[in-house]
């Protein structure tokens, strides 16, 4: 039997080995039951998505099924020898080797294979310690701190007849730069040693405000509540760990705080129930203005409103600062999203509301409508442009299920095609892109 | 009459130990804390050296020191450019951009002191 009709042989085999049924491994897989039964009876001839996703979910590489394990060593092996082969022949000599010598291939290809993993973890974290600003400014703080530190010592130090006043001060300094030193070094530590604990993935006081916000489904109905009060903010602060968490949740919830006085769940989903989730004929019925009614939406109970939305706010620099996903369209961790967003473009047109009907580049099947706008969070001042901050609400549409009502006041939609981020991204020919994608690329 | 020394810094106790050494080693000392209007206290005081910190509140010391030397009057003033980044290629950046020192945090005194007699001699 020629060797490619013997791939379903193959997937049969690993699915036993690997202690799946049929049906589990059809499931997991995304194909019916009886297609992968035609398939593991070699009557039917798979490649390419199918192919990818069997192999994804056996926990192989889709050559080990295309090919047979044999045929797959050989090729990973040539991978590792690379251009290194080109006038060595003995390196070329990859099959007899894989033949004469299969354990110390089978060691060779894993040892090529692990290096290969290291690297990409090490790419990761060298990325990130460049990148993370959060990072970036804990070592910026701990270096002047130091700084400080050593001048004034240096100072009290070599400085025979001080003046008293000079002296106080300093010793003054000293004392609170060194309680700065500590803090940063703790704050420091917690992130190193957090980033080592991938059972929470809390690295950073972004991190931990996120958690706290999906762990209450960014919903506090205590909150919702006349009796609400400023201790309760603070008591909630209180949870966090570090001083910029604490900051940023205070902010967070003295800002919820608010807009419940301004509108109360009840009073919006009323409204809802009427227009459907149209953030500017709600805006304009309920005379209050649309990025209040965009954060009221993204706190409501999902089973209260047609369908759940998802929240996410930029600042003028495009760094997120609010993060509420919905399903199936992904928001990068770090750094900025795709610059296809309409929330960035919202950014150059100030108080426009731009309702978008996007997919994701990855996957075509599912459509998403948003509607963005940019607002400004500074009093007009003279010859000074004021400083903007974007949002953009994001409701999964239901392809051929009509449970978003059309929005009635704006431009006709239109269909953008966007992505996570570029890493992330299959768009080859994106005119915004500003790396490569790793999953073009194959990194 | 003493050389005068502008310190363009946000850290309060970094300037107040900057400001001690170098007043005690007979130098004028005038302090700017942010990056805006930073260009225009250099023009109005006119000092001998600027020491001029990278990360400022609003603007950046690079695109200060691009200002700076795109200023016919402020083009020939040495900047001693102090930074807690000490990666090449803000080095590089800051000598594309024209700086006469580049030092690292944390430095000493006796460094700081010997760069400033050295950038105005």
């Amino acid at each position: 039997m020629p060797r490619e009709t013997l791939v379903g042989t193959r997937i049969r085999e690993r699915r036993t080995l690997a202690g799946l049924r049929q049906a589990e491994l059809a499931r997991r897989s995304g194909i019916s039951a009886s297609y992968l039964n035609l398939i593991e009876h070699n009557r039917r001839r798979i490649g390419g998505k199918v192919l990818q996703d069997i192999a994804r979910t056996l926990d192989v590489k889709p050559a080990v099924l295309a090919d047979g394990a044999e045929a797959s060593l050989i090729a990973s092996l040539r991978d590792a020898v690379g251009d290194r082969a080109s006038g060595v022949p003995e390196l070329q000599r990859v099959e007899e080797l894989a033949n004469r010598f299969p354990a110390w291939s089978q060691l060779l290809d894993e040892s090529f294979q692990r290096t290969t993993s290291l690297e990409k973890r090490l790419e990761a974290a060298s990325d990130r310690l460049t990148h993370d600003p959060y990072l970036a400014a804990a070592f910026h703080d701990v270096l002047s701190s130091v700084t400080s530190i050593r001048s004034a010592a240096s100072i009290l130090s070599d400085t025979a007849e001080l003046e008293p006043a000079w002296r106080d001060r300093f010793h003054r300094n000293l004392n609170e730069d060194s309680a700065r030193l500590a803090e940063s070094s703790q704050s420091l530590v917690n992130y190193f040693d957090n980033t080592e604990d991938a059972g929470t993935g809390i690295t950073t006081p972004e991190d931990e405000v996120e958690a706290f916000l999906k762990a209450h489904n960014f919903r506090f109905p205590d909150f919702e509540k006349e009796t609400s009060s400023e201790r309760m903010i603070e008591v909630e602060a209180d949870k966090m760990r570090s001083a910029a968490a604490r900051y940023m949740l205070e902010g967070f919830l003295r800002q919820y705080r608010r807009d419940v006085q301004a509108l109360s769940a009840d009073r919006l989903i009323k409204a809802v129930a009427e227009f459907g989730i149209d953030p500017l004929q709600l805006a304009n019925d309920l005379s209050v203005d649309v990025t209040l009614v965009m954060r009221r939406l993204a706190s409501l109970d999902e089973n209260r409103i047609p369908t759940p939305v998802g929240l996410v706010i930029c600042d003028a620099s495009g760094a997120l600062t609010y993060r509420k996903p919905v399903e199936g369209f992904a928001i990068p961790r770090f750094g900025a999203g795709c610059p296809v967003w309409p929330l960035y473009r919202s950014l150059s047109a100030p108080l426009q509301l731009f309702e978008t009907r996007m997919t994701h580049s990855g996957d075509q099947s599912k459509m998403y409508q948003s509607f963005a706008i940019a607002v400004p969070v500074t009093p007009p001042e003279y010859n000074q442009p004021p400083l903007l901050r974007a949002y953009m609400l994001i409701l999964p549409l239901v392809l051929g299920k009509p449970d978003v009502k059309p929005p009635q006041k704006v431009a006709k939609a239109r269909h953008t095609r966007v992505g996570v981020s570029c890493r992330l991204c299959v768009e080859a020919t994106c005119a915004a892109r500003r790396e490569p994608s790793i999953l073009a690329e194959g990194l | 009459m003493a050389k005068h020394v502008l310190i363009i810094e946000d850290e309060p106790n970094i300037v107040e130990a900057l400001s001690f050494i170098l007043s005690r080693d007979g130098w004028a000392v005038s302090l700017h804390a942010d990056g805006n209007q930073a260009v225009e206290a250099v023009q109005s005081k006119r000092p001998n050296l600027v020491i001029l910190d990278v990360m400022l509140p609003n603007k950046s010391g690079f695109d200060i020191l691009k200002d700076l030397r795109d200023s016919v009057d402020t083009r020939e003033v040495p900047v001693l450019m102090l930074t807690a980044r000490g990666q090449n290629k803000d080095r590089m950046l800051a000598e594309k951009l024209g700086v006469s020192r580049f030092m690292t945090k944390p430095f000493s005194n006796a460094d700081i002191l010997s760069a400033v007699q050295d950038l105005t001699r």
